[in-house]
């Protein structure tokens, strides 16, 4: 992926936070769930994960959240579908090196680079990972 | 007059910078900082005076005794009572607890009646709904009228033989409206009721005559007036306090007690004050008092809605803020920017050097009222400036860019 220009990572966050593709209640059954809240942000969520064998075969949440939260975590299910288990993880260890910025491989991140900045509002750490720490825990204990 | 600028001095905080710019710091409803005074005399209890209260026969005990004393006097000065009537605590939500359990667990049974508001804090809800769980007495909520202000009109509707005790933030920490307390303390006293008045958002801005309004109780914190953490006052009327049982129980509190489990405390206010005190935070407390008195109240209260005033006619002049409460007479203001989560616009006025508080403000049945998620809060205190409001509407003007937080 080429580097993103700041227009670019702008105009990617707004889109995912207010145009969310996945901000909506799981379809059908067979969805884990793990909730997660905030102690600083209002950030209040329900994320789901529909795990099949090794496989992530859907990936969706709910509830109020920040534009941060909202767009990273919409943002993280589009990059965790139809991904096998270890590449899920992959791709969420490197979101969480970038976030806390440490050397980590754009390559797999696509979208989610336009966080590259958060630590720059120390304060909206918590809200850019909060939907990927709680896909993060569903994948592991499956 | 307030000498702002001779005043700003005072305060090593002010003196910082956040994000790389001057630091603005409109966060004083959560918390205050502390002038150099303060400080010091903090710092003077660990150098010079460092003795445990009550417990020892050597002259620094007695020295801290003296010290305790006084500061117990200048906390009744302040605010109008018997220095016996003084309890010190660790901040309101501790005071606010020890009014609900030991007024409120000892004379509340099933049926009986606890008055709070639809915009109370949750320090001053929490201590009453987990009393409901013991006793099976009820908590009613006042309705606010269409401004979010508690009305005498309203206190009346809800009021009846059957409340025991009437609890409301004199000033809440959202909208800040300030209530008629002397009027409501006396609606409450013809009901046969106690009240009891949070005073957190209240004591730091204007003069409190807790005789005069003629209430059972007030709690107010240290941290909110420049004073420093972890203190706080309970006062109390003394014949309810001697009535009332403790919290906390331990050394320092008790008479005797044998082995056979019979106790007998203490006198207030030493009953309430079951451990060690905070002795640092006291005298800083004292001294905050003094700092205060020596600008004066009446002059903190005018220069703070002086500057509430000029902000919310400011922001009258940008379509992109909506302000929730322009008219209550308070230092409060509170606000959102158009499709702007609160959050983000908060995380955007931190990357301009600008504290605000976000969210739900700890009164997370207001926002019903408001129907709003969450809201912004600038709040202002008496070292704030016009300029400092000035540069914070400047800011606003490009409030829903609120990305730039991350993008400069």
């Amino acid at each position: 992926m080429p580097t993103l220009s700041n227009d670019m990572m702008r105009a990617i966050i707004m889109d995912h936070s207010t145009n969310p593709s996945f901000k909506h209640e799981p379809v059908g059954d067979g969805y884990d769930k793990v909730h997660m809240h905030s102690d600083n942000c209002i950030d209040d969520i329900d994320v789901f994960l529909k795990i099949e064998g090794d496989k992530v075969v859907d990936a969706c949440f709910t509830g109020r959240a920040c534009a941060i939260s909202t767009s990273s975590t919409d943002i993280m299910c589009s990059l965790i579908i139809d991904k096998s288990k270890e590449e899920a993880l992959h791709i969420i260890d490197q979101y969480n090196k970038m976030i806390h910025e440490e050397d980590y491989d754009e390559e797999v991140l696509d979208e989610a680079l336009a966080f590259q900045n958060t630590s720059k509002q120390a304060a909206r750490i918590r809200c850019a990972t909060i939907g990927w720490t709680a896909a993060q825990e569903m994948i592991k204990k499956d | 007059m307030i000498n702002v600028k001779k005043i700003r001095k005072d305060f090593p905080m002010l003196k910082g910078k956040m994000q790389g710019h001057n630091l603005i710091y409109f966060d004083n409803a959560s918390t205050t900082f502390k002038p150099q005074c303060v400080i010091d005399e903090s710092s003077r209890y660990y150098q010079k005076v460092n003795a445990n209260s009550h417990r020892g026969d050597y002259d620094l005990c007695y020295n801290m005794d003296q010290e305790l004393w006084h500061a117990r006097e200048v906390v009744a000065g302040f605010v109008n009572c018997e220095p016996r009537e003084v309890v010190f605590t660790a901040g309101t939500s501790m005071s606010i607890n020890m009014v609900a359990w030991g007024y409120g667990l000892k004379n509340l049974k099933a049926g009986d009646e606890i008055l709070i508001s639809e915009s109370e804090h949750a320090s001053n809800v929490l201590p009453w709904t987990k009393l409901v769980e013991l006793t099976g007495a009820v908590v009613k909520k006042i309705p606010l009228d269409k401004e979010g202000r508690i009305t005498l009109a309203n206190v009346k509707k809800v009021i009846s033989d059957k409340t025991k005790v009437v609890s409301l933030a004199s000033v809440g920490n959202v909208l800040g409206h300030l209530i008629d307390v002397k009027g409501i303390a006396a609606l409450a006293h013809e009901h046969g009721a106690v009240i009891h008045i949070d005073g957190a958002q209240s004591v730091p801005h204007m003069k409190t005559d807790f005789k005069d309004l003629d209430i059972d109780f007030l709690s107010f914190s240290g941290h909110k007036m420049c004073g420093p953490t972890g203190v706080g006052v309970l006062v109390g009327k003394y014949d309810l306090l001697d009535k009332m049982d403790p919290l906390l129980a331990g050394g320092g509190m008790n008479e005797k007690y044998d082995l056979c489990g019979a106790v007998e405390y203490l006198t207030p206010p030493s009953k309430f004050e079951a451990g060690t005190l905070n002795l640092a935070g006291i005298l800083g407390l004292a001294k905050a008092i003094e700092y205060l008195e020596s600008i004066g109240m009446d002059e903190i209260n005018d220069y703070v809605i002086d500057l509430k005033k000029y902000c919310v006619e400011k922001l009258k002049d940008l379509d992109n803020v909506i302000v929730y409460n322009p008219h209550s007479e308070c230092g409060i203001v509170t606000f959102n920017v158009k499709d702007v989560f609160s959050q983000d616009e908060a995380t955007y006025l931190n990357s301009c050097g600008i504290a605000v508080r976000s969210g739900e403000h700890c009164a997370k049945t207001l926002n019903e009222f408001l129907k709003t998620p969450a809201t912004c809060r600038a709040s202002f205190y008496f070292y704030n400036t016009k300029e400092e409001i000035d540069q914070f509407v400047e800011v606003l003007k490009n409030g829903g860019n609120f990305l730039d937080a991350y993008f400069k």
